[in-house]
């Protein structure tokens, strides 16, 4: 042994060496963590969807899946529009501060055209799919009573909501449906999955 | 009952280990196989392979799980889903590369490895496990591997599987049940794939990871040979440790995190700019899918199993059967088992035999690259005769061992190693 | 015990050529120019004017090609979508496959890995080919596939080709006809350079869908090669100061 040990360039080194190599080990992991990103094809499957709303009836709905989810859109008649108001005070949220919804969504008709109503069928309480109730009065399986304004009704444990969504005080599930983002291509068509604003 | 010293240093982390080391053998693990381990000084080039092939089984499970995530193991699915893994998983391209890669630099490490033992001797007593352990690797590699090769469902994928699978229906009688039982159908079909999957994913790395950690303790049992082929237990100091030997940690760590990093540049340089490496790594016809009706003009399996491939290739029909050629190339691998017994010199390390066993050697390994481009290569001439030739020299050199690892010029061993 | 060594890391050195060893017409390099997105955008005009009705390339998504061509997704719809397609589908052709399988026999095949599984020389020389064959049903061969089922959809543009054949006799009086040379035959709208050009930008743009991410395989390639070296560095400089230690 010709020299004593310089502990001094060994700490340095070995510091140099771990940093870098600590360095390398969290470069070399961002691959494989970031592989878990949707893929192209996850993105491709959700990507926004349209739909043709032109022959759409006013009362009538109709459902199409995005994102793996049932998208209900109902042209709602100007009497339903109406009913909107009468029914707040059964609401549990009626000014929709608790639910999802985007920013132009927050209103009683919870929609850019209050028209047009379009909503997540996702039920808040544990996911099944409301049905659409929208003739007032009592049901014909004695569900609904007959100041039954109109609305949705989720078969599974009972939770109802109105024609804009909003749940019933007194039901199982907590919140308003959700609304999805969702934009006018043009007067026939509505894309589910793209605000407005992010049309570039 | 724990019968140690307490571990150095105070503090709470100490004081862990303390904890833990009175309910697990976490510091004297340590100790015993890292930081107390005695391995000779004097480990040279040759000596890297191991840490590497080790290295590279880590990558290949990390790299595997991952491509499992997004792989579909179906006949309809794979080839499709290899290329989502290519193009719509994020820097999935650069997971698929890494254990396409890996599985070659896998055995270029395994093969220079056993090399390594074949030069120094570190096949002979008390090392005679340590190679059974390590041979019964390569067996588990190549099986690993062949089962690997069949998923991403190419079209040399389909055809490599069907060219091996029936060698197994050349054996009489059972032949055609055989081959029907492991592809479990009556064809290569979804349902071999599937099970190929199971076998590549979950089996036979579990059988490789309990053969790595039996491997290195049937080495650690023993201690390490070296270049110079000598026990360096004979010569211990007043420690009770060998003389020529040092702490595994901080020297051979250290020696090995360096020849890692050389490695890693080859390994990237290879992955990033070639990874098809000119149609060896990643053969041109399985890029298109599997197709029953349409054999590649010629079917080569990859490039670590070409040697193998020229020996079966070489052996003709005899008595309206090819059964003969199967047993040859099972007897190829086999015989590897015999080296500890086949070698009789009175030492171990090449420095200190005779001219005879390295020119043996040296033709042993040129032959051994031979007979690999001759299995790349299609059944005409000179392939024919080379393989021919090649498989008598393989052959050759095992069987012939005894008799000339006797009677070759040896030099006397030393009693410390040298350089 | 190093010349054995030296020997083993050169053979291994070697990537041996493609085990191609067919023989058949000889193939002109390709010289292609992956890098070029000029070429890449032209390739992909031509690809969608001239092959997609018949060939997909099913693993290829619009939305990638317009990221990595640097198209927006107006020019990409201008120029290289049908109707009805979206950002994010794959490039499918029109031709149904069974309908496909009754007028050519066989089903065109897709084209999205077919510069990685053929080569891109293959396919240059492929698409320059074609030659005047009255006895083919589509009225044209092609010298590197004999007897292809594929018409010579480019006819337009190089012209038609006419083949000069030679007769050989081997040692057993055998005689043999083979194909020698293509020469000009009915011209087309393209001079023979700038049809070398367009079949080039083509087959750049297929070499391209092959394997959309080697571009940036190459890039980040250089970069980890260069960290690697520093860490090379630095740990062989770790490994020799520990080793002092040692003798």
């Amino acid at each position: 042994m010709s020299e004593a040990i310089d502990r001094g360039r060994r700490q340095l080194l070995t510091a140099a060496t771990a940093l870098t190599g600590a360095v390398g080990v969290a470069f070399a992991a961002v691959p494989f963590l970031a592989s878990w990103k949707p893929s192209a094809r996850a993105k491709a499957l959700g990507a926004p969807v349209e739909i043709d709303i032109s022959k759409l009836e006013p009362g009538a709905m109709l459902k199409i899946e995005w994102r793996g989810k049932p998208v209900m859109v109902v042209r709602r008649t100007p009497e339903m529009i109406a009913k909107l108001v009468a029914s707040e005070a059964q609401l549990a949220d009626p000014g929709s501060d608790q639910s999802r919804q985007p920013g132009y969504a927050k209103n009683p008709a919870r929609a850019i055209n209050p028209e047009y109503f379009v909503v997540l069928g996702v039920c808040t309480h544990l996911g099944c799919l409301p049905q659409n109730r929208f003739q007032p009065g009592a049901s014909a399986d004695g569900v609904l009573t007959a100041d039954w304004p109109g609305g949705f009704f989720c078969p599974c444990h009972g939770s109802m909501f109105d024609l804009s969504g909003r749940v019933y005080r007194g039901v199982p599930a907590p919140t308003n449906l959700e609304i999805p983002p969702y934009s006018f291509a043009d007067s026939g068509h509505i894309v589910i999955g793209l605000d407005q604003a992010k049309e570039a | 009952m724990a019968g140690q010293a307490a571990p150095a240093g105070t503090g709470r982390l100490a004081a862990l280990g303390a904890w833990i080391d009175e309910r697990f053998p976490m510091t004297k693990l340590w100790k015993e196989h890292v930081s107390e381990y005695y391995a000779p000084k004097n480990f040279n080039f040759w000596y890297y392979f191991g840490s590497i092939a080790l290295f590279v089984l880590v990558l290949q499970i990390v790299t595997g799980i991952f491509l499992t995530m997004s792989y579909k193991p179906s006949a309809t699915e794979a080839f499709g889903s290899v290329e989502y893994i290519m193009r719509d998983v994020e820097w999935g391209w650069l997971i698929r590369y890494l254990h396409s890669t890996g599985a070659s630099a896998f055995f270029i490490a395994v093969y220079l490895h056993m090399f390594r033992a074949l030069l120094y001797g570190s096949h002979r007593k008390p090392r005679e496990l340590l190679w059974i352990f390590g041979v019964l690797i390569f067996l588990a590699l190549m099986a690993e591997a062949f089962f690997g090769y069949l998923l991403p469902w190419g079209n040399m994928s389909y055809w490599g599987a069907q060219v091996i699978v029936s060698l197994f229906g050349t054996f009489p009688v059972i032949g055609d049940a055989l081959i029907e039982w492991i592809r479990g159908d009556y064809f290569i079909s979804d349902i071999t794939l599937n099970r190929f999957f199971a076998l590549h994913v979950v089996a036979l790395p579990l059988v490789l990871i309990f053969l790595v950690v039996a491997h290195i303790l049937a080495l650690h049992e023993v201690g390490s040979n070296n270049p110079d082929g000598i026990e360096i237990k004979k010569t211990k100091g007043g420690d009770g440790h060998p003389l020529d030997g040092i702490p595994f940690h901080p020297y051979y760590t250290v020696k090995d995190l360096f020849g890692l990093s050389v490695f890693l540049v080859l390994f990237a340089a290879v992955l990033f700019f070639a990874p098809e490496f000119g149609g060896l790594f990643l053969e041109a016809p399985n890029f298109e899918p599997a197709n029953p009706l349409l054999t590649p003009e010629h079917i080569a399996p990859v490039w670590y199993f070409t040697p193998y491939y020229a020996i079966l290739r070489a052996v003709p029909a005899f008595a309206g059967t090819q059964v003969w050629g199967v047993l040859v190339l099972f007897a190829a691998v086999f015989i590897l088992f015999f080296v500890p017994w086949l070698d009789k010199a009175p030492v171990k390390s090449i420095r200190y035999r005779g001219p005879i066993y390295k020119v043996a050697l040296m033709v042993f390994a040129a032959n051994f690259i031979m007979l690999g481009y001759c299995g790349l290569k299609p059944v005409v001439q000179p392939f024919k005769t080379l393989s021919v030739i090649g498989t008598i020299i393989y052959f050759g050199f095992f069987l012939a061992m005894p008799w000339y690892s006797r009677i070759d010029r040896f030099k006397p061993e030393p009693a410390r190693v040298t350089s | 015990m190093r010349s054995i060594g030296a020997l083993l890391v050169l053979l291994a050195a070697v990537p041996a050529t493609a085990p191609a060893a067919t023989e058949g017409f000889p193939l002109q390099d390709a010289h292609t120019d992956v890098s070029s997105l000029a070429s890449l955008q032209r390739g992909a005009r031509n690809f969608v004017n001239y092959c997609l009705g018949c060939h997909s390339a099913k693993y290829m998504r619009y939305s990638q090609v317009a990221e990595d061509l640097a198209l927006t997704e107006e020019e990409l719809r201008e120029n290289l979508m049908f109707t009805g397609t979206r950002i994010y589908d794959a490039m499918e052709s029109a031709m149904p496959a069974d309908k496909a399988r009754e007028w050519f026999g066989n089903a065109p095949p897709d084209l999205s890995l077919m510069a990685r599984s053929r080569g891109v020389d293959y396919l240059y020389t492929f698409l320059r080919s074609f030659y005047e064959d009255p006895s083919r049903p589509t009225g044209a061969n092609n010298a590197v596939l004999p007897q292809t089922a594929m018409p010579n959809v480019l006819a337009s543009l190089q012209g038609m080709q006419r083949a000069r054949f030679e007769k050989t006799v081997d040692e057993e009086g055998k005689e043999t006809v083979h194909l020698v040379a293509l020469d000009p035959g009915i011209p087309g709208e393209m001079p023979a350079p700038a049809f070398d050009s367009f079949v080039r930008d083509t087959v750049a743009f297929l070499e391209y869908v092959a394997e959309p991410a080697k571009a940036q395989r190459k890039a980040l390639g250089v970069w980890v090669i260069l960290f690697l070296l520093m860490f090379t560095t630095f740990s062989y400089f770790l490994y020799k100061e520990y080793w002092k230690d040692v003798k």
